[in-house]
């Protein structure tokens, strides 16, 4: 049987990351329009090329309808999927869908937020609406961004014996990187010590535990292969994509594994690679613990053994087997809108166009792995997995 | 010491049966009549097999600590957030109350007990056993 596949059909043509971390004096619309204009320069494309637009739940009104006016955008095709910070990759894999499909040429992603200016941060409950059929259950538990992540650590280290000093070495990993980024928040090289000795916030998590809350935003432009290779830049094609949800399962729990085992199987499994073949990845970290778990569901180790592969360094671009969110990512450059997935792409795409910081860039790097969970590991959560390859 | 206040639940028609034996200090739980299994937090319909033969029935109470977490930070009172396997097999959502919080542990034999809310029914959380 002849299986559908995306693989090879789009390529990443633009990407844009706003350089801001505390937007004071901007709309959340405007950051929008600020990254979509960013992004269409890079690839070489115009406003008027857009005919297809993506936008998750930070972006303000009912789906696409009031971004799509506000920016002026005639469409073909629209998609407001969101499931929190992941919401991004999946608008890749569905923008690589519709323009396999010819119901669009030219995608535009688009997220933006103003967190840090708002005051919201990982320690307030956030509110979903009053239908929720869960909430009853949780809010009043006082269940928040922090607590949920931290019993996924606590539950981790109780079955598997992972360390609080292993889960430090993610964010000693990002500090190592973020040094050379001057756009990012953090840019002071920390030790597994300092993260130990920073205040606890939800136990085991330490405050170097977390990412950071920014400002920010960030915009991905996707097209056919033959309009991406006419704009003279490096080309950059997705050849897998997987998406999935995972939640409390009715009450059966099995809270150390993601979604990534489910997104990042059928990923690679259409993109026909392994884990050992990328050279790069881009790993959703709201948390230490989720990018250790994320690697473990991905495959780049064994279940129960992210502790002792993300230690003494094995995720710093240079040194380590696996080199990591180069640019410092949401542990020490920026998470806009509290939503990390869009710039996981764009530094994956910096890696394969051999555009990162040359201090962290990794030599002739050719395929490269994105991946997302949106929502909270401790309760729910959306995850995708993107697979993308030089041209 | 401070009292952490609790957040009313927002009661509808599917679940005010919980929040109803819970005002009379019972927890219930929801069982598929169609698949025979526990789930939880309660639906009309099974969330397993999509039968709507779902009762409610009443539980032990008893369980034991699958994962636990003080929040320090960013919140008035420090409080402990939880997931408690029940005698029934389904984990739910739950703090642990009326303890030493640093001495919870995953693992430890925990009890319900019913707090109340601000302006809402009381809610099940749980206490060593």
């Amino acid at each position: 049987m002849h299986r559908m596949s995306i693989k090879g059909k789009a390529c990443l043509a633009g990407v844009y990351e706003h350089p801001t971390r505390k937007a004071e004096n901007k709309s959340v619309a405007q950051l929008h329009a600020e990254v979509a204009k960013g992004a269409l320069e890079d690839a070489g494309l115009t406003k008027q090329d857009v005919d297809g637009y993506f936008c998750a739940g930070d972006a303000p009104g009912l789906g696409p309808l009031s971004m799509a006016d506000y920016l002026g955008l005639k469409l073909r095709h629209l998609d407001s999927t969101d499931t929190g910070g992941t919401s991004y990759l999946i608008h890749v894999a569905h923008a690589a869908q519709a323009i396999a499909l010819g119901k669009c040429n030219v995608a535009l992603v688009t997220l933006a937020g103003r967190p840090r200016s708002e005051g919201s941060s990982g320690t307030q409950p956030r509110s979903w609406g009053a239908n929720l059929p869960d909430a009853p259950f949780e809010a009043p538990y006082g269940i928040v961004t922090t607590n949920s992540y931290a019993m996924v650590a606590m539950r981790h280290m109780h079955e598997y014996g992972t360390t609080s000093e292993q889960l430090a070495w993610v964010k000693v990993a990002a500090s190592h990187h973020a040094q050379h980024n001057p756009h990012a928040m953090l840019r002071e090289v920390v030790t597994v010590k300092d993260v130990l000795d920073s205040p606890m916030v939800a136990d085991p998590l330490h405050r170097m535990d977390c990412c950071v809350v920014s400002d920010g935003g960030g915009a991905l432009i996707l097209t056919r292969p033959e309009i991406a290779k006419s704009l003279g830049r490096p080309l950059v094609k997705l050849i897998g994509a997987g998406e999935t949800s995972k939640g409390q399962a009715g009450g059966n729990l099995t809270l150390t594994t993601s979604g990534a085992a489910w997104s990042g199987a059928a990923a690679f499994a259409e993109a026909g690679v392994t884990p050992a073949d990328i050279q790069y990845v881009s790993i959703y970290d709201s948390f230490t613990i989720t990018v250790l778990v994320q690697l473990e569901d991905l495959g780049f180790c064994k279940k129960g053994e992210g502790g002792r592969f993300v230690a003494d360094g094995n995720l710093i671009s240079g040194t380590g087997k696996l080199p990591f969110n180069t640019d410092g990512r949401g542990l020490c450059n920026n998470h806009p809108g509290n939503r990390g997935g869009m710039t996981k792409v764009i530094e994956a795409v910096r890696q394969l166009r051999g555009e990162a910081h040359p201090q962290v860039q990794v030599k002739n790097c050719g395929l490269a792995l994105a991946q997302g969970t949106g929502g909270q590991l401790g309760t729910r959560h959306g995850s995708a997995t993107l697979i993308m390859e030089r041209g | 010491m401070m009292e952490r206040k609790i957040p009313a639940p927002a009661v509808n028609p599917e679940n005010k049966p919980f929040f109803d034996a819970a005002a009379n200090g019972k927890l219930v739980l929801k069982f598929c009549n169609g698949c025979k299994q526990y789930h939880h937090y309660p639906r009309a319909q099974c969330p397993y097999c999509f039968s709507s033969d779902t009762e409610w029935l009443e539980a032990t109470g008893g369980g034991t600590v699958y994962t636990c977490s003080v929040l320090r930070r960013g919140v008035p009172v420090p409080y402990c957030i939880a997931y408690v396997t029940l005698e029934e097999g389904v984990s739910m959502l739950t703090n642990i109350v009326d303890c030493d919080l640093d001495a919870v542990k995953i693992g430890m034999k925990v009890k319900v007990v019913f707090k109340p809310t601000d302006g809402g029914p009381p809610v099940p959380m749980f206490t060593p056993a």
